[in-house]
């Protein structure tokens, strides 16, 4: 592929971001803040030992916003050219004549602004040109397909490669951006036996190519992920305990987040609302943001305002000690921004003493989770009813697959029956959790 | 329409026909059996009212060109956001590098062929002045308000877009298509002492903003909303397991798209990883059951006067009284199986790949008065609005998540139930469906389905139908 000049491309941004916050100010914006990106990379595709699909990405976007008092407006391009930037600005001007005046819009506090710009070693190139992308998906997919005659077709193996920049810019005068890079493989495979046929996948995802796990793995684990499926059956309804993977429980973390986020709660439309300073998990568990985590999917000085982040407890021996709030939303609530405007950055639970295999056998008797299906979340209420399927467990081991069934409950009340959490934090992605166990779920099957 | 989006789209670039010419020429080795180029321009503005405020608009510009060749089941792709002729043949260049590069292959295009015309090539952002979009955001809100005291929190979204594309394909094909597109969401926050419930509405089509003042359309979504927040303030948990679901008319078809909408899709059969797939002319569903994908529905959502390849939409039969009758397909797919496309080749914008996706999805009309598939219940739940659905096209297994219904006991409808997910298996449901209304209605146009990262606007939509079993997520 062709070399991605991060540095040309940052001075580029740097000065586009300069000269639309000028415009804006012309136009008669009081103040405004613009976002610019760009972007470069490869996917490379193979299916059944062959090269499938090469896309070769590049994009580009500006955002602005404009404030003409406490009057705000929009607009993005995805395209830089002159023509399309002066238009967006205009349309963002335009908008702010038009929208009300609404007394919490406007930027981020000028003394929140970041001053320290740590290297977080978010940008690591990698040097692999089409042949050898292509070869480490075969390799990949290879792995998958050779690991037991049960693997009978594939959807096939894919190298993703790309580098990134990005500026934010406002008219307190920041204008700051960085360079990331981000890589992955992912592979998923089809195993058949007699009449089952079962599809599942595995990935992984790092700033640098050094830090992905191998090819081989890979495959390996979306193979075995697949047979394991195979033969599942429904149980029958019954009220048990639930223990969600690890990878799964990142979900519930991410449920928690969006329930103490800035708009839910300004809107009233979350179960925790007024739930600050109470405990909502039981008195054990830790839960933290750290933005400074070196080469993390989402770590950053800065959040989508400029604002400076902050490592910090949200949850802190099982009491809501913070919550996800942007500028917006903080003076909606009278409160302080947290710097979460653009959402959380590395999130983790603190980890327990018990492996995956421990976490069975404190179970003994119920579901594990490992795959979920469909947004049966209800924010404002906590009701959660999901489609699922796993491994019914009995004496502590796993005894057989399991489908077409659903788990019922309610957030809040799982949040407190949390009995366990493992230390098996083996999937890739920002949020870092072990397996999590509940106490009590309805399940509905047969 | 050919010739204004030329000159919309292409001219501002310095491009001609010609230059097509040139790109598709580049793109065609010898080992290159099929390449096209496509041209998108759009634009899009949302505004949001909340708090009693109109507090936000946006605006959106995208506009690019992105580049396909196709060598046997290979693909490669490139996308530029500049048009101009160097970027395109750079652009090409690469596409091309999927196959070994060879000898070069002239490409002539064909004088441009016509279609159908089922909305007006208008801008839908011109259609109302800015101070009529919000004034009608907040008439919208104060509907919501006046229905019941208990209503806290209206947020009310006014969304419209402009796009613009052209199709140049080695195959000869030059079409190009101009596409309104309309929303507007309603999401109502009610409250009653501690308790808190939502309720939501959506319409929209391939039309003019002032849909929205017609008929009270928007009002009408505002009440709506509201009342489904209202009895979600009053319902009992929902049942887990087991039992029959009569689900109501229009958006309750989310079924169908996911049950066996996407297993039929081409690509998955020619694959073989759907549930579908070599089950042509085979029973899978009963044989009240025809299910048909068509495109060609004046100003729905999911209409298309052409797909993202070019070829004219179609309405396509899936499932003919019960008996697997067709896969959507896109060119790629469709060549590789040896059948024609059926129109369903799109992609989400320049910047991704096509692929078979659906358009409208719906069942027929069957001959049962609903209230009579009702009575028919002893005991069972009457679902009549969705969320979401999700399928796993391997293993059939799907879900889809109620977000108003009711317990049937003894042939009537009475209390509602907390929101539920439902799941079930895809080749076997439809087999399950046992009465079919006469009642067929269709989306009111809210529909965005997702597939490999790509989203892209759809419409489904069913009679009254009962299935004798499907499992629901429940408490109690």
């Amino acid at each position: 592929m062709r070399a991605f000049d991060h540095k040309a491309k940052y001075a580029q941004l740097q000065q586009l971001a300069e000269d639309v916050l000028a415009e804006a100010g012309r136009q008669g914006a009081s103040s405004a803040e613009v976002a610019a990106h760009s972007d470069m990379g490869l996917s490379a595709t193979v299916r059944l030992g062959e090269p499938e699909t090469i896309e070769h990405t590049r994009d580009n976007s500006l955002s602005i916003s404009v404030y003409m008092g406490q009057h705000k407006g929009s607009a993005s391009t995805a395209e830089l050219s002159t023509a399309a930037i002066h238009e967006a600005v205009s349309a963002a001007c335009s908008i702010a004549k038009q929208t009300a005046e609404d007394p919490c819009a406007g930027l981020a506090d000028a003394e929140l602004m970041a001053t320290e710009f740590p290297d977080l070693e978010l940008y690591h190139p990698w040097d692999i040109d089409i042949e050898g992308a292509l070869e480490m998906a075969l390799e990949c997919e290879a792995a998958a397909r050779d690991y037991d005659p049960r693997i009978t077709n594939s959807e096939g193996a894919t190298l993703n490669t790309g580098g990134a920049v990005g500026v934010y810019g406002n008219t307190h005068g920041f204008v700051h951006g960085y360079p990331s890079s981000r890589h992955s493989l992912s592979c998923s495979v089809i195993a058949q036996q007699g009449e089952s046929m079962q599809r599942d996948y595995w990935y992984t995802s790092a700033r640098s190519a050094a830090a992905l796990d191998a090819a081989v793995d890979i495959g390996e684990r979306a193979a075995q992920r697949a047979i394991a499926r195979l033969d599942g059956r429904k149980l029958k309804t019954r009220q048990a305990p639930v223990l969600f993977r690890a990878e799964i429980a990142a979900g519930l973390l991410g449920s928690l987040v969006h329930a103490i986020s800035g708009s839910a709660l300004y809107r009233r439309a979350t179960f925790l609302l007024d739930a600050l300073d109470t405990p909502i998990f039981p008195d054990w568990v830790n839960i933290e943001e750290n933005p400074f985590v070196m080469q993390g999917l989402s770590s950053a000085a800065f959040d989508a305002e400029g604002v400076a982040t902050s490592r910090r407890k949200l949850v802190s021996e099982g009491i809501l000690k913070g919550y996800v709030l942007g500028s917006y939303s903080a003076r909606k609530l009278d409160l302080q921004t947290t710097g979460n405007a653009g959402g959380v950055r590395n999130l983790s639970i603190q980890m327990g003493e018990l492996d995956f295999d421990a976490l069975l056998k404190t179970m003994h008797t119920g579901l594990v989770v490992t795959e979920l299906m469909g947004q049966g979340v209800n924010a404002i209420t906590g009701d959660y009813s999901r489609g699922a399927s796993g491994f019914w467990v009995e004496n502590g081991e796993i005894q057989y697959p399991v489908e077409e069934i659903t788990i019922a409950g309610n957030l809040k009340t799982m949040f407190q029956q949390l009995q366990a959490v493992g230390n098996d934090d083996d999937y890739p992605g920002s949020t870092r959790t072990g397996s999590w166990l509940i106490e009590s779920m309805m399940i509905a099957g047969e | 329409m050919l010739e204004i989006v030329e000159q919309q789209l292409l001219a501002p670039a310095g491009l001609e026909q010609r230059h097509l010419d040139l790109v598709l020429d580049h793109l065609m080795g010898h080992q290159i059996d099929f390449a096209d180029v496509y041209f998108q321009s759009s634009r899009l503005e949302a505004w949001t009212l909340e708090d009693g405020i109109v507090k936000e608009g946006a605006y959106s510009i995208e506009q690019g060109a992105g580049i396909r060749a196709i060598s046997g089941e290979k693909t490669g792709f490139a996308y530029t956001d500049e048009l101009q002729l160097p970027n395109l043949l750079e652009a090409a260049g690469t596409a091309r590098a999927i196959a070994h590069a060879g000898q070069n292959r002239t490409v002539a295009i064909a004088e441009a062929s016509t279609g159908h015309q089922l909305y007006a090539a208008t801008n839908p952002l011109d259609t109302l002045s800015g101070s009529d979009k919000i004034a009608l955001l907040h008439q919208v809100e104060q509907e919501a308000r006046r229905q019941d005291p208990r209503v806290k929190q209206v947020i009310a979204n006014l969304v419209a877009a402009y796009d613009m594309v052209l199709v140049a394909g080695s195959d000869g094909v030059l079409r190009s298509d101009i596409r309104p597109l309309v929303r507007m969401n309603v999401h109502v926050i009610v409250e009653q002492g501690d308790l808190r419930e939502q309720g939501t509405a959506g319409a929209g089509g391939r039309t003019s903003l002032d849909f929205f003042n017609h008929d009270e359309r928007g009002l009408e979504l505002a009440r709506d909303a509201a009342r489904q927040a209202l009895v979600n303030l009053r319902a009992v948990d929902a049942p887990a397991g087991s039992m029959p679901v009569v689900l109501g008319p229009g958006w309750p078809g989310v079924l169908l798209h996911e049950a066996i909408g996407h297993g039929l899709e081409g690509d998955f059969n020619r694959k073989g990883t759907s549930a579908f797939a070599g089950r042509m002319g085979e029973s899978v569903a009963s044989p009240l059951c025809t299910v048909v994908d068509d495109g060609t529905l004046a100003e729905r959502r999911g209409s298309l006067n052409m797909d993202d390849e070019g070829t004219t939409t179609q309405q396509t039969v899936l499932i003919e009284k019960g008996i697997l009758k067709g896969y959507m397909q896109d060119k790629h797919n469709a060549s590789l199986m040896g059948v024609s496309s059926t129109g369903n080749g799109r992609r989400e914008s320049y910047a991704h790949l096509p692929m078979p996706r659906m358009t409208n999805t719906y069942m027929l009309a069957g001959e049962r008065d609903p209230q009579e598939i009702i009575a028919s219940v002893k005991k069972g739940l009457y679902a009549v609005n969705f969320g979401g659905g999700q399928v796993d096209i391997t293993s059939g297994k799907f879900v889809f998540s109620a977000s108003e219904a009711y317990l049937i006991e003894n042939g009537k409808v009475t209390e509602p139930v907390k929101g539920a997910t439902l799941i079930g298996n895809g080749p076997q449901v439809l087999n399950l469906v046992s009465m079919v209304g006469n009642d067929l209605e269709l989306d009111a146009g809210i529909g965005v389905c997702g597939k490999e990262g790509q989203s892209v606007p759809v419409g489904v939509g069913q009679p009254t139908l009962k299935v004798d079993e499907l499992t629901i997520g429940g408490t109690v």
